[in-house]
């Protein structure tokens, strides 16, 4: 419905620009001189006027419709409903508010009184919806004409249109900026408000220096020491295992890949490798997830039970009963592949910083007798030295913000012991996200509340990674432009 | 320096010596030069190998499934097991197997294992087929009907030669009666193997042979109309604010710095957002494409400010300069004479932002798009899933059926993004000035 009364909105405004500009000439005509603002530019203004505040409003329906209704069902629940307790009453207004929209509703059933209960407050429900669904409308229709009457009482040849309007202009691009500054407010605001009820239900020193994580324990209330069950140490050995692998493919690989390409190679075959890694870079990572899981995985196990295979029964007996049974899903196939997605990122960057070296160092080096790749050792990179480190430093804020890709080659269940073996199944801080948060969940339970937590060490590492990257690129640039 | 430290001036055989030593170690440093030119040769041949071997891995794991088999048997509604004034009360799944059975002259045992073995080998769409078409005509009862549907999963595999008779039978799907009658009906024609048109007209299901991608499709399309909805004309504007019109000042230099670290941000964390600030909050529908949209649209904000801008900035201040010379007001100059000359590479920006979205996967996981739908979206509201979460959840299944068929969803997000990035680098080839 909102979709259709923005599409009515846009007729509308187009009818007002067309009327106001005919209103705007003849007036011009009478007055028998220029206008301040040309016809077009006056009924520019009128049709901003028309259209801007009855869009901004139903914006804001189609944004907080769903918070309305759900407030309104809330405060109207029948006595049987009312008397629920807090997570329990979340859930019947979920459901209530699902079944009003045709929507599926959560595993829950409702019996005796609460059933009829729920029936009557379904009933409600598809009133307020009605109500924030055409009186929303109304309202809007009724702001668009009020703007459009407004602005076209205003509308004289002496009036400074063009100004106004470009006022107006400036007001949506600030908005449009604030926009980016909103979603920042929104990642701290929201990670923050359920990471806070997190730790006041297990210290945040625990889950920092925690050794064992085993968040379904919790589930159980009448089990003592759930807090234990939330030490994220484990987490972030399988998130530095699996991220250190990345980084030995993907670092050398990487760079050495730039630079040939931005040292050695010539135009030709820089228009073929170019698109090439962004081929690679562009790959979305559910395919390099499926890639690890189905192929990598298996191709490493198979490997690894062939050595351990030869080794049993030798001096290396031991060795070779433990790799006879190693499992696909190894933090070493996660890692490898988290490599391949990493070198065009690299590569790329790398290329970049290589390629504002100024040339003038490469020829004082080669005017005293070096070679190319003396030059490029001894001079190009230690010059290109700190963007270079801004850039493995992007990389590794990359390859632990990685989900996909660990979430397919480890299996949401993968092993949350804590291990520096690349050959054992290990969890990440990501994919324990994922496995806390999908399903059918309740917001108030401490699983949900400790991926929370999860997420907030994640961006706040990855914010500091950033930043510091950024600074020393940018401070490496200002060095030779 | 002192004399002291001069060498003693050498003598011939000296020199012959140095002039040898010179020369090895020239020979050692040209050696050292080629091995290093290997290392990145070897470095760019292994990141493109990789490509590859990615690639033949998808295409060969998914060709298959763009094939199918088909079976078309008669099937004569019996009376005596379909009532007409309940259709819906019969077995047409077991029906139909003993049909099969006594077309094969295969003896039904006295449990019935023997009809379950041979239901094992149809779809269920067989059945469901037969039920529709009682039910829109129950005349039909007592009459043959002709019913083509895909073939089960395992059997399909069968005739591609995925599950032959080489794996020991305790370790596959069928036995080897069940492969016996696969090669009868395949030599009595009754099985045709053809283009898996189901793969593109119709949605998830639990039946291998059952599922397509069209769900997904469409859910992706709805999303990604939402999120270009939404983060175009957000991203442009901001983009032009900023490069155009804001002051040097702090509150700028914060909001710079707030996009650069945005685009850094890890993908699932936006995720948290969407759950947390429009799911929870908000009470945005859980699954839908809608939600999907938003999250996405600020996923990809900050990649198409900065895209924009830099297209901004390729616009040489000559065209701005002129403008305001002949009395073009500063919003004027922007809208009319630097925009358009931007507009291919703010296009290109948006294209290639909006690819990256349609490979998104994690944030969508969190706001429930991981759901099973077996229905076509109907709206931006309904239960969706998108083509990445779709390739998740086959990948996750059980079935190697569906495995074949995560290749194939795979092939066919690739071939959107393909599309999507082709469009991106002729728009730059055919409209891009260089200054």
């Amino acid at each position: 419905m909102f979709w259709i009364a923005i599409l009515g909105l846009f007729l509308f405004s187009a009818a007002a620009f067309g009327l106001a500009r005919r209103k705007a000439s003849d007036a011009a005509r009478a007055a028998g001189r220029r206008p301040n603002s040309l016809p077009g530019q006056q009924a520019g203004y009128v049709a901003l006027w028309a259209f801007t505040p009855a869009l901004i409003l139903l914006a804001c329906l189609i944004v907080f419709s769903g918070r309305i209704e759900t407030g309104l069902i809330e405060a109207n629940l029948p006595g049987a409903a009312a008397a629920l307790e807090a997570d329990q009453k979340a859930l019947f207004v979920g459901d209530v508010h699902a079944i009003a929209e045709g929507r599926p509703t959560s595993a829950a059933t409702w019996s005796g009184p609460l059933a009829t209960a729920r029936a009557a407050a379904v009933d409600k429900a598809r009133d307020y919806e009605l109500l924030t669904g055409w009186g929303g409308v109304i309202l809007a229709g009724l702001v668009a004409v009020a703007g459009f009457l407004l602005a076209l009482r205003r509308l004289s040849p002496d009036f400074t249109a063009r100004r106004h309007a470009e006022g107006w202009i400036h007001g949506l691009l600030i908005t449009c900026s604030a926009l980016a500054v909103l979603t920042t407010v929104g990642i701290i605001a929201s990670l923050l408000f359920e990471s806070v009820r997190f730790f006041q239900v297990v210290s945040p020193v625990d889950f920092l220096t925690g050794l064992h994580w085993s968040p379904q324990t919790a589930l159980r209330e009448d089990q003592a020491g759930s807090a234990g069950a939330f030490g994220a140490v484990p987490l972030f050995v399988g998130t530095l295992l699996i991220m250190t692998i990345a980084m030995v493919v993907a670092a050398p690989i990487g760079l050495y890949a730039a630079i040939y390409l931005s040292e050695y190679a010539g135009p030709r075959l820089r228009a073929w490798v170019k698109p090439v890694l962004e081929i690679l870079a562009g790959i979305p990572t559910v395919v390099f997830g499926v890639f690890a899981a189905l192929t990598v995985g298996p191709a490493f196990a198979a490997f690894f039970k062939w050595i351990g295979g030869n080794l049993v029964g030798g001096p290396l007996d031991g060795v070779g009963q433990y790799l006879v049974q190693v499992q696909p899903n190894m933090a070493l196939a996660a890692g490898v592949v988290m490599g391949v997605m990493l070198i065009p990122f690299i590569s790329s960057l790398s290329d970049d910083i290589l390629n504002a070296v100024p040339q003038s160092l490469r020829d004082g080096s080669y005017a005293m007798g070096a070679t190319k790749s003396e030059t490029v050792k001894k001079v190009v990179l230690p010059a290109a030295l700190p963007g270079v480190a801004g850039a493995f430093i992007l990389a590794v804020s990359r390859a632990i913000g990685e989900t996909m890709i660990v979430l397919l080659a480890l299996g949401s269940g993968g092993g949350t012991n804590l291990t520096f073996n690349p050959l054992d199944a290990v969890s990440t801080v990501t994919v324990q996200i994922v496995s806390l948060l999908t399903g059918d969940l309740e917001f108030d339970r401490p699983t949900t509340m400790a991926a929370f937590g999860l997420g907030l060490t994640l961006f706040v590492v990855t914010l500091t990674l950033n930043i510091i990257a950024l600074r020393i690129v940018q401070a490496y640039r200002e060095q030779y432009d | 320096m002192t004399d002291a430290a001069l060498p003693p001036p050498p003598s011939a055989a000296g020199r012959a010596a140095a002039r040898a030593a010179a020369g090895k170690r020239l020979k050692r440093r040209h050696a050292a030069e080629a091995r290093f030119r290997a290392y990145g040769l070897g470095a760019i041949a292994l990141a493109i190998g990789f490509l590859a071997i990615l690639l033949a891995g998808v295409i060969q794991q998914g060709l298959p499934a763009f094939r199918t088999n088909t079976i078309s048997l008669p099937v004569y509604v019996d009376p005596a097991k379909v009532d007409a004034r309940d259709p819906q009360g019969a077995n047409y799944d077991l029906m139909i197997a003993e049909q099969l059975l006594n077309r094969l002259h295969v003896e039904n045992d006295d449990l019935g294992e023997n009809a379950l073995r041979a239901k094992d080998l149809l779809s269920p769409d067989m059945g469901f087929q037969v039920l529709d078409a009682v039910k829109r005509d129950p005349s039909l009862i007592g009459r043959t009907l002709t019913i083509a549907a895909p073939i089960g999963g395992n059997a399909d595999l069968y005739y591609k030669g995925e599950l032959g008779r080489e794996i020991a039978e305790a370790d596959r799907k069928l036995d080897d009666a069940q492969l016996d009658w696969l090669d009868r009906l395949k030599a009595d024609g009754l099985v045709t193997e053809g283009f898996n048109t189901r793969l593109f007209t119709h949605a998830d299901s639990t039946q291998p042979e059952l599922a397509g991608l069209l769900g997904a499709i469409v859910g992706s399309a709805l999303m990604l109309l939402v999120t270009a909805l939404v983060a175009a004309p957000a991203g442009v504007l901001a983009a032009v604010y900023l490069e155009e019109f804001a002051p040097r000042n702090r509150l700028t230099n914060f909001i710079e710095v707030n996009i650069n670290n945005l685009a850094a941000v890890p993908s699932i964390v936006y995720g948290m957002l969407g759950l947390a600030v429009f799911i929870n909050w908000l009470q945005f529908p859980r699954s839908a494409p809608i939600t999907g949209g938003v999250v996405l649209a600020l996923l990809v904000l900050p990649t198409i400010i900065i895209a924009t801008r830099s297209a901004l900035k390729a616009v040489p201040p000559s065209i701005r300069e002129g403008a305001l010379a002949v009395g073009a007001s500063p919003t004027q100059a922007v809208f009319h004479h630097v925009l358009p000359p931007a507009t291919p590479g703010i296009m290109t920006g948006v294209i290639l932002a909006l690819a990256h979205a349609l490979g998104e996967t994690a944030p969508l996981l969190m706001i429930g798009m991981v759901s099973f739908t077996t229905s076509v979206p109907e709206g931006f509201t309904s239960a969706a899933t998108v083509l990445p979460v779709q390739i998740f959840i086959w990948e996750n299944a059980a079935e190697r059926a569906f495995h074949e068929r995560t290749g194939a969803a795979i092939l066919v997000l690739l071939a959107f993004m393909v599309v999507m990035n082709l469009a991106a680098i002729l728009l730059r080839r055919r409209f891009e000035r260089r200054w």
